[in-house]
């Protein structure tokens, strides 16, 4: 039924003249009372297909109906239907609560008689009724998200749409979000939830995927998962040196993925699993090699898994990418020969106050050579101002932390020296070519003449940076940005590698060419310690800690964070069913004891 | 260290030039503002109109008028009929003075009595109307010593001569060329320095300086040189123009001139890199120095003479790296003052540069984290 949907027809938008196609022949058709993910990596065109339903912008081809109307010429009628919750919802971070929802009531024009009971209705069902009187920017990421979803549901529309509502919001909050738009997605509502997280994806009843404004699939979750249905499993076995088998795996040419998952391998293969067991003992002899201490790789088994709607966006978009060469050609080995490990990084009671406020508390960790250890936790609960005191961008108020055995405070150029750090965003200067930013970096590592033309044509070659080396690196496609920034911060060869949130947003692709690389660097003993909001890329690491309410809360391997809070309920948990319920559990402990 | 910090400044002017944007802000900008400001902003009188209502019933009250030829600074003279003319003309700004000539003009002036010209001023043009009163009594002076010059008899008025020493003509271009030489330089400097840090911020290129092994004096350094070089060479650029397109005569010693100029420079950035350090974003930071700007330039006596200013006021001024500079500026320029006339104004200079250096470095430190 047209008036019952909202209808894309071969919809083509450009911006830039033509320069930039954000959406190119996108045809959906998003039925009622579901939800529909709209999934996609950053700048996918997923934005730019909510705006052009919502009419705030117009196609260059095709057409759009949101039940049954126009969204240009009937712009009046579907701006009723249609609550739209862009990224950065406009609430006034001056405002209370309550004054929020009001505004919003008149802006919506709300009948006077029916507000008071939307108010109650809405206020109880985010839960932010003990916070009426709280300024709006004193709300945690979560809180403002439901905030802003109240304000959207106050004109009850029938058309929701969800641009990134998981953004900024830890995993806690996010379930619970997710179970309100979940109770919203009834009768005859239309609900489009937008979203770069593809365990996100996974739970919406059907989905658009949405890659580089080109249209790869709809359909349910469930129908993509299985086109790789019997190509997936997981291989056990390897231990401590499971990453020496992601090179060896992904030789093989039908390999679409390989990535760690806990202790194990994850590979997603385009034969059956017959072939790819029968291989195990090769892979197993070439991981050896590149370890290059003798027979310690145990046997390989491969069981069978299911597949996951990201096994299955990989395989879609054509599988890994094999980088051409790896780190062997820029980083000399840092282990010894016997491949014993040596402490790194260590933290010996970090804490850091703001005036009254304690953002870490009494927090201790020490990190191996070759090890990957992750920071893992809600925002605003310490992760990143512990990270920011590792590699000195902080001043710890009591504790110390170290380098390789250097202090900040002591010799801090040193120190600093030794490390190599990757901010969350592009940050490398975008008006500057690819060649004058490693120029640049190199030399503020202290390189000069030919040394330093020797590292830059090694990552030139190892990145393969040849056909960009004058473009400026601002207009860079994103697997370059990430690769440049990943080049700029280990071309002078550091020990640490400090990775703060470096995927957000960035496709799957991209985002295993990346942690191969890291990977790799990881097996030639370099350190890494890196904060994420992803759930599986924690189970890249080696080592967890939670952190949460400023404390280390737990830690320990992926899996032995999974296993600590398996009950009858969920045998299997995954990494977020860990993370919540370790929360869940602390704030418990915390009421008992005050 | 040292290659570091060029590598720094290497990065700094290329991040500078290679944008589009920044390099009609750095080029453009100071063209324009120098045209602009030479030649919209001037205080001398030009092509004001004059009126006049002449009842004399003699013919020296023609011959009072004749002296009024049209110029360069009355380019119209109106004449008036009744005085019911001259207040409308005075009211809708048709004329900015206008002169009365009584009835008994010629009789008072053979019969050697003083003989009133009235003279009416539009005084919500209070400065050109002073000009132009003054401008009228000079005419009248004038025209009374050639009158009675002509006659055999009679007293000899004394007789004023006055000159003015650097600038005979009152040039009012060579007041305001050294002022824009200092004025525009200030601009550019604080422009580049005052976006370098909260830019980086922006962008988030920020931190990944401090996590490099450069030290925070190696920033501060590597951020300050790119807006010296700068600064020097719009300060050469209009320090050409001022000479050969605008014909001030420069009379004193370029050396003299450069090193007060590189003070001025030094503590501008300087300045501009402490409001930078304390600013997170690009809007700030050009709040932020328009903030230091525009008092810097009141209190520098170029738009009224420090000596006028309250006494709070005027000890303020001292610390106002443009006034010293505008004072020893003007002084090089125009009346070739030796380094020793200026000792007072380089010591002050040497300490505000000095101070805002240090002031740069410790903002710097405090709010890099």
């Amino acid at each position: 039924m047209p008036g019952d949907a909202i209808e894309i027809k071969e919809i083509r938008r450009t911006f830039d003249k033509g320069a930039t196609v954000a959406l190119d022949g996108v045809s959906a058709t998003i039925g009622q009372g579901q939800i529909t993910g709209l999934v996609g990596p950053d700048g996918a065109g997923k934005t730019t297909l909510l705006r052009l339903v919502c009419g705030l912008l117009l196609p260059d081809s095709g057409t759009i109906s949101v039940c049954g109307r126009d969204p240009d010429k009937e712009a009046v009628h579907v701006h009723e239907l249609i609550g739209y919750m862009p990224q950065k919802f406009g609430l006034y971070e001056d405002l209370t609560v309550m004054e929020n929802m009001r505004l919003y009531a008149n802006l919506r024009e709300v009948p006077n008689a029916e507000r008071q009971g939307r108010y109650d209705k809405l206020l109880e069902f985010t839960q932010l009724g003990k916070f009426k009187k709280r300024l709006a920017g004193a709300l945690s990421g979560g809180m403002k998200q439901k905030l802003g979803l109240a304000c959207t549901l106050l004109a009850e529309p029938r058309v929701l749409l969800l641009d990134e509502p998981g953004v900024g919001v830890d995993p806690v909050a996010r379930r619970e979000l997710w179970s309100m738009v979940r109770d919203l997605a009834t009768g005859d509502r239309i609900v489009v939830w937008s979203t770069a997280y593809l365990d996100e994806a996974e739970a919406c009843d059907s989905v658009i995927l949405l890659n580089e404004g080109k249209l790869l699939y709809r359909g349910t979750p469930g129908e993509l998962s299985s086109r790789a249905k019997g190509r997936v499993y997981l291989v056990d076995g390897a231990g401590d040196l499971r990453r020496s088998l992601i090179v060896p795996l992904l030789k093989r040419d039908k390999t679409v993925d390989v990535v760690i998952q806990g202790s194990r391998v994850r590979v997603v293969t385009g034969d059956g699993g017959e072939q790819l067991k029968a291989e195990l003992p090769t892979i197993r002899r070439e991981s050896e090699e590149r370890a290059g201490l003798g027979e310690v790789v145990g046997e390989l088994t491969a069981t069978p898994a299911e597949p996951r709607f990201e096994d299955a966006f990989m395989d879609i978009l054509g599988g890994a990418r094999r980088p051409k060469s790896l780190m062997q050609d820029l980083f000399r080995n840092k282990l010894g020969e016997d491949g014993k490990r040596e402490e790194t990084v260590r933290a010996d009671h970090l804490t850091k106050r703001f005036g009254d406020f304690t953002a870490v508390d009494d927090v201790s960790f020490s990190i191996c050579q070759g090890e990957i250890f992750g920071l893992l936790g809600p925002n605003g609960a310490g992760k990143s101002t512990t990270f920011k005191m590792m590699c000195g961008l902080l001043t710890p108020t009591e504790g110390s932390c170290s380098v390789v055995g250097l202090n900040f405070r002591d010799a801090p150029g040193k120190a600093r020296g030794r490390l190599g750090y990757m901010a969350q965003k592009f940050s490398l200067y975008g008006n500057l070519t690819v060649l004058q930013n490693l120029q640049f970096f190199s030399g503020t590592y202290g390189m000069k003449g030919s040394a330093q033309k020797n590292a830059v044509d090694r990552v030139v070659e190892a990145f393969e940076f040849k056909k960009y080396i004058d473009s400026p690196s601002g207009a860079l496609p994103l697997g370059y940005k990430q690769r440049l920034s990943l080049a700029c911060a280990i071309m002078h060869g550091p020990d640490v590698l400090f990775l703060d949130e470096p995927t957000s947003g960035v496709d799957p692709v991209t985002r295993r060419e990346f942690w191969t690389y890291i990977n790799n660097a990881v097996e030639l003993g370099v350190t890494v310690l890196v904060t994420t909001h992803f759930m599986d890329e924690a189970e890249y690491c080696d080592r967890i800690a939670l952190v949460y309410t400023g404390q280390v809360i737990a830690s320990g391997s992926p899996d032995d964070l999974k296993k600590s809070v398996a009950n009858e309920k969920n045998p299997d948990p995954t990494m977020e069913d860990a993370f919540i319920d370790l929360i869940a559990k602390n704030d418990e402990a915390r009421k008992k004891s005050t | 260290m040292l290659n570091r910090l060029l590598n720094l400044v290497k990065k700094e002017f290329l991040t500078l030039l290679q944008d589009r944007q920044s390099r009609i802000q750095l080029v453009a900008m100071p063209v324009l503002m120098l045209f602009v400001f030479s030649f919209a902003m001037t205080m001398e009188v030009k092509n004001a109109s004059l009126g006049i209502l002449n009842e004399d019933e003699g013919d020296l009250g023609v011959r009072f008028v004749r002296a009024f030829q049209p110029g360069p600074t009355y380019s119209r003279i109106v004449t008036f009929r009744s005085p019911s003319e001259i207040r409308r003309a005075v009211d809708t700004q048709e004329v900015l003075m206008a002169l009365h000539i009584p009835r008994d003009f010629s009789k008072n002036l053979m019969s050697g009595v003083p003989a009133p010209v009235q003279a009416i001023l539009d005084g919500r043009k209070s400065n050109a109307a002073q000009i132009v009163s003054g401008y009228a009594s000079l005419v009248a002076t004038s025209f009374t010593e050639e009158l009675y010059a002509n006659r055999t008899t009679g007293a000899v008025m004394p007789n004023v001569e006055t000159r003015f020493l650097f600038n005979p003509n009152l040039e009012f271009s060579w007041f305001n060329q050294p002022m824009l030489l200092i004025l525009l330089t200030q601009m550019i400097v604080l422009l580049i320095t005052g976006m370098s840090i909260a830019k980086e911020r922006e962008l988030g290129t920020f931190e990944q300086l401090l996590v490099s092994p450069l030290s925070p004096i190696e920033i501060v350094a590597g951020k300050t040189v790119p807006g010296i070089f700068l600064g020097l060479a719009e300060g050469l650029f209009i320090f050409v123009m001022s000479t050969t397109v605008f014909h001030v005569p420069f009379v004193g010693s370029h050396a003299l001139l450069f090193w007060m100029m590189l003070l001025f420079i030094l503590s501008t950035s300087a300045i501009g890199l402490a409001i930078s350090s304390v600013c997170s974003t690009q809007q700030q930071a050009f709040l932020g120095t328009s903030l230091f700007m525009v008092p810097s330039m009141l209190l520098s006596g170029f738009v009224a003479p420090v000596e006028n200013m309250p006494t709070a006021l005027q000890w303020m001024t001292q610390l106002n790296p443009t006034k010293h500079t505008l004072k020893a500026v003007m002084g090089i320029y125009l009346k070739d003052l030796s380094p020793l006339d200026l000792s007072t104004e380089m010591a002050w200079m040497f300490g505000i540069a000095a101070g805002s250096l240090l002031l740069a470095s410790w903002f710097f430190k405090r709010h890099a984290q």
